[in-house]
């Protein structure tokens, strides 16, 4: 797979009244061909600088920024217009001209772009049925709800056929279902005209739904990049490990944890769900061998990306050398599992 | 009231003047005071063509200019107004004073209505391509519409008030007519009369911008 997209040690720094400040720090970065790459991060981790930099709304203080063959630090603006009509945009507040219907903001990005009236039209009206709102085309923004919008943005933002879509923060001002509809409208555009996309979000529910690999923003630099499942399944770090519990909901909060110790006194374990048939048998089976008893106490398992994911936390109660083999045998599976320590 | 029909010719030529010297200095304030306003919203800092030098420089101007009472304005400028027009009576030195005067304040309108365009749709602009100029005319200047019409339906309000002042001075117009005709000749009948004259003037011209700024915003 070719990159698309490719940062190299980029650093953005601002000059503010109270000194300068690091939105983005030596962070390099592939976007593939293709690909629905997903930024997660808290606000204020540098989320949005990075995708002004992509489309070089922003100028990096260092470092590289290539889209396709173009390197975007060393162009002059007037080339820069040019390559940013070949980027579509979408926006949390979905910025759609209010002094334009539906049909005007889509063929707004045409008119720049020099496209004839004929054609304009056209085009327009199959942008719109793209994305269900034909009937829309010349009501104007007021009259439309959030998720109309942001499908009218994406109607723009797909008007000159680009090959990047960058979307930034496009369904955080919207409801859940709503949002499920949003996604899965980028994720058609993504498999069905190819358009590779970055979505940036602080949501990992929308990193979940769409997302084929994620990158885990923090204080301007990528703490971890990976496949979804990868990231999900091992967390590298804290930060990653609460933004997935955000959405598993498998593994129990400090508080959680304290109620389960105290009702149940054998050890507590928090076995990582593995993607493999019978794998709820397989470690009944380890227990039973080791004589452990085995009581399901907390957990969940998930789909991603078609495969399995979660965490099952047991109570074992038993000899504690039985209890200590069974675990030996768990990692010589290759089961990783976290000791939630014992009673206070 | 006999004198009054006597002036009635007169009269009728001051009502003249008058819509003359408003809606000349509307148009000519007006584009001038559009062009320093956006040029007052662009160049601020973070905006489309950020120049700190450029936006001090203007902003002070139009600081310096704008809170002069206009009659002390016009008389401080009547030397440029004579090079420019001839002379600074008469109609064509009011409608120079009042042009070059109201276009600070226009600038300031214009500037104030544009601050408060969603930056957003800006930046979506700007995402899409669009250059500065582009962005100007085709996204600030239509998504700020309606208030831009209410600033300029408070301007021309203005312009009718700073018509009259002109007319201390011998601008000519209704002004000039009440304080010469009426005061001149303590005829208050020629004052009242002109004052309804210049509250129907002002009001066709608010609801007129009124509707104008309505259909604008659909409402």
């Amino acid at each position: 797979m070719t990159d698309l997209v490719r940062l190299r040690a980029v650093s953005k720094t601002y000059a503010t009244p109270s000194g300068a400040v690091t939105a983005v720090e030596d962070l390099s970065l592939d976007v593939r061909q293709g690909e629905i790459l997903g930024v997660i991060g808290y606000s204020g981790a540098g989320k949005s600088t990075l995708v002004r930099l992509i489309n070089a709304l922003e100028k990096p203080t260092s470092g590289t920024v290539h889209v396709g063959d173009d390197e975007l630090t060393v162009l002059p603006e007037k080339r820069l217009r040019a390559i940013r009509g070949e980027i579509g945009m979408i926006f949390q507040q979905f910025n759609l001209f209010r002094s334009r219907t539906v049909a005007g903001n889509v063929a707004y990005p045409l008119r720049l772009a020099g496209v004839g009236q004929p054609e304009r039209d056209e085009k327009v009206a199959r942008l719109l049925d793209f994305v269900g709102l034909l009937d829309k085309a010349h009501s104007y923004p007021e009259q439309l709800s959030g998720g109309q919008k942001q499908r009218v943005g994406i109607a723009r933002a797909l008007a000159t056929d680009p090959k990047l879509l960058l979307a930034d923060e496009a369904t955080s001002a919207l409801d859940p279902e709503t949002t499920a509809d949003v996604l899965a409208l980028l994720k058609r555009v993504n498999r069905e005209l190819g358009v590779t996309i970055v979505v940036i979000t602080h949501e990992m529910e929308a990193i979940r739904s769409i997302a084929d690999r994620v990158a885990v923003m923090d204080a301007g630099r990528i703490i971890q990049l990976g496949d979804v499942y990868d990231v999900f399944a091992n967390p590298g770090t804290p930060a990653v490990a609460r933004f997935v519990a955000t959405v598993l909901h498998d593994r129990p909060s400090p508080e959680t944890l304290e109620r389960l110790r105290a009702a149940h006194p054998g050890r507590l374990v928090t076995v990582s769900v593995l993607d493999q048939k019978g794998f709820t048998g397989l470690l009944s089976r380890i227990f039973a061998e080791h004589r452990v008893e085995n009581q399901i106490v907390f957990g969940g398992i998930s789909e991603l990306q078609e495969r399995s994911i979660g965490a099952l936390t047991y109570e074992l109660t038993g000899d504690p050398g039985d209890v200590e083999a069974a675990l030996a045998a768990l990692e010589g599976q290759g089961i990783a599992f976290t000791e939630e320590g014992a009673a206070a | 009231m006999n004198e009054f029909i006597q002036d009635l010719p007169l009269f009728f030529q001051s009502i003249w003047q008058t819509l003359v010297i408003v809606l000349v200095s509307l148009v000519v304030s007006g584009a001038l005071g559009l062009a320093i306003g956006i040029a007052l919203w662009a160049t601020r800092p973070g905006h489309l063509l950020e120049n700190r030098v450029a936006f001090t420089v203007i902003n002070v101007l139009v600081n310096i200019v704008r809170p002069v009472p206009f009659i002390i304005f016009a008389v401080a400028i009547a030397p440029l107004t004579v090079a420019v027009m001839g002379s600074y009576i008469g109609v064509q030195g009011a409608v120079f004073a009042i042009s070059i005067g109201a276009s600070f304040a226009v600038a300031r309108i214009v500037e104030q209505n544009l601050v408060a365009v969603d930056p957003g749709v800006i930046e979506a602009a700007r995402a899409m391509g669009a250059g500065p100029l582009r962005i100007i005319f085709t996204v600030l200047i239509p998504e700020g519409l309606g208030p831009l019409i209410l600033g300029y339906t408070f301007v021309y309000v203005g312009l009718v008030d700073m018509s009259a002042q002109a007319g201390a001075i011998g601008g000519g117009g209704l002004g000039d007519f009440a304080i010469t005709y009426g005061l001149g000749r303590y005829n208050y009948t020629i004052i009242y009369i002109t004052v309804a004259v210049i509250i129907v003037i002002v009001q066709l011209g608010q609801f007129f911008g009124n509707w104008l700024a309505r259909k604008a915003l659909r409402r």
